[in-house]
């Protein structure tokens, strides 16, 4: 087994605090191609706590890319350099013997990092809180199928919900947008009917929030669609600026 | 402040004017250009084609001040979104992976518009002041050939034009985009009509300098 072994250079950010002034620090190690990068930093925090050193802070939960929460730079690449995978399902055996692994945490200014690998996200969730839900009467469980819903309408409706919320879309963008995930959520309720009642103001509060938080604006790269690992489509950006655009001239809200 | 102000103002508001603004240089470009074509035909044509415009000056002016607000609203929101996007972003990563994420085309459209609104100053400069403000009337098919004759002049020109190619590749798609018109269907013609629409305008422009420069130095 220790015959297969990778030998790998990795140069993890280490930040002790959010204002304190973070640098990449050195540390090798030897790991099998079997093991996921989440995987490797456990071994090599277990090292570092043998050892009595600090353990490199990254989250993780789920491990098998549904979650949403683990979330890391690899070689400048959110989620690492294989397309529509989490971090958690990025395994060892895609890099060679002898490679330099950069890791660094999610980078944008509303997103700032916690400690080491771990940044806050609680804006994602100021955003949902401002309109990423629906309304419903409480009551009996409605009957499946109550409402005819065309498959094709659904089916795009759940890709669009396929997003985990993880953030790699506003690591990935240049301006640090998070107009992906916002157009993944106005999506996946402006095309079911049960969306359709709090539909222009959900658009116009979560655009209101989402500016708030002090995300940048979409130039259009289509830097997020690569680095999806849910393979989010920039046609949800295209349906949002559409959505928002006609909430905006067409909504009973006119003060603000 | 207004919903119409909040809705300006917000990102998408933003993006909104910057594809609007954009579109409407795209026509003016092609217009600009077919009478720039004439050039082509000799100094007749060319002088009878600005002497056209000159009469209907009262026009022309209008279309004038309708342009400088167009480019004044493009050049500065754009300023203004680099800027709040520069902070937005924070620091950049070790790695730089941008290549693999992006095109260049849709990464440079600052530089690039930077360098073009340069262009356009000395454009300005150069052409537009002395055809309206020399007094009397002016040779301007002299005018023209006069400063194509001149390399470094040229060279610019020519420059320019291809990072206009570059930013109109982008910018084009973009527009149609930032409206909300991304169709399975449509979208990847409109990728192409933008491309060609990019390449040609950038060729057709450059190619002027470029026959004077060389095939028709001097006059």
């Amino acid at each position: 087994m220790n015959g297969n072994n990778l030998n790998l250079k990795l140069k993890i950010w280490r930040q002790p605090s959010p204002k304190a002034v973070g640098a990449f620090k050195d540390y090798s190690v030897s790991v099998s191609p079997d093991a996921s990068i989440l995987e490797m930093l456990d071994e090599l925090n277990n090292d570092l706590e043998r050892r009595s050193e600090e353990p490199v802070v990254f989250e993780s939960d789920c491990r098998e890319g549904i979650c949403g929460t683990c979330g890391l730079v690899i070689n400048g690449q959110p989620h690492g350099p294989i397309p529509k995978i989490a971090t958690c399902q990025l395994h060892m055996r895609h890099f060679k013997d002898g490679d330099t692994i950069y890791i660094e945490p999610f980078r944008a200014k509303a997103f700032p990092v916690i400690k080491d690998l771990a940044v806050d996200r609680s804006a994602f969730d100021k955003i949902i809180q401002a309109g990423g839900y629906i309304s419903v009467n409480t009551g009996g469980v409605p009957d499946a199928n109550e409402i005819p819903i065309n498959k094709n309408i659904a089916s795009e409706a759940f890709d669009s919900a396929a997003c985990i919320g993880c953030g790699a879309c506003v690591a990935a963008c240049k301006n640090g947008s998070a107009m992906l995930f916002v157009s993944a959520k106005v999506s996946q309720f402006a095309l079911l009917p049960q969306g359709q009642s709090e539909r222009k103001e959900r658009v116009e509060a979560m655009v209101a929030t989402m500016d708030e938080m002090g995300f940048g604006s979409c130039t259009n790269t289509y830097a997020c669609e690569a680095e999806c690992p849910k393979g989010i489509s920039v046609r949800n950006i295209a349906r949002l600026n559409r959505e928002f655009l006609i909430a905006s001239l067409s909504s009973q809200n006119v003060e603000e | 402040m207004g919903w119409f102000s909040t809705f300006i103002n917000s990102s998408i508001g933003k993006k909104l004017i910057m594809a609007l603004t954009g579109l409407l240089l795209i026509i003016f470009l092609i217009i600009h250009l077919l009478g720039n074509l004439t050039l082509f035909a000799g100094a007749d044509a060319f002088n009878t084609y600005a002497g056209t415009l000159k009469k209907f000056e009262p026009i022309v002016r209008v279309i004038e001040v309708l342009l400088t607000i167009i480019f004044v609203l493009h050049i500065y929101n754009g300023a203004v979104l680099w800027w709040t996007n520069r902070k937005a972003k924070g620091s950049l990563y070790a790695v730089n992976a941008r290549s693999k994420e992006t095109n260049i085309f849709a990464r440079t459209t600052i530089q690039t518009g930077s360098i073009i609104f340069i262009f356009l100053v000395i454009h300005l400069q150069t052409f537009w002041y002395p055809s309206n403000f020399s007094g009397g009337e002016i040779n301007l098919y002299g005018l023209v050939t006069g400063w194509f004759a001149q390399p470094v002049y040229s060279g610019f020109y020519i420059f320019a034009m291809i990072l206009l190619g570059f930013h109109l590749n982008h910018g084009f798609q973009s527009a149609f985009q930032t409206f909300g018109w991304n169709h399975k269907k449509y979208f990847p013609l409109i990728q192409k009509i933008g491309t060609l629409y990019a390449i040609l305008t950038a060729l057709l422009f450059a190619s002027i300098p470029v026959y004077f420069l060389f095939f028709h130095g001097g006059n």
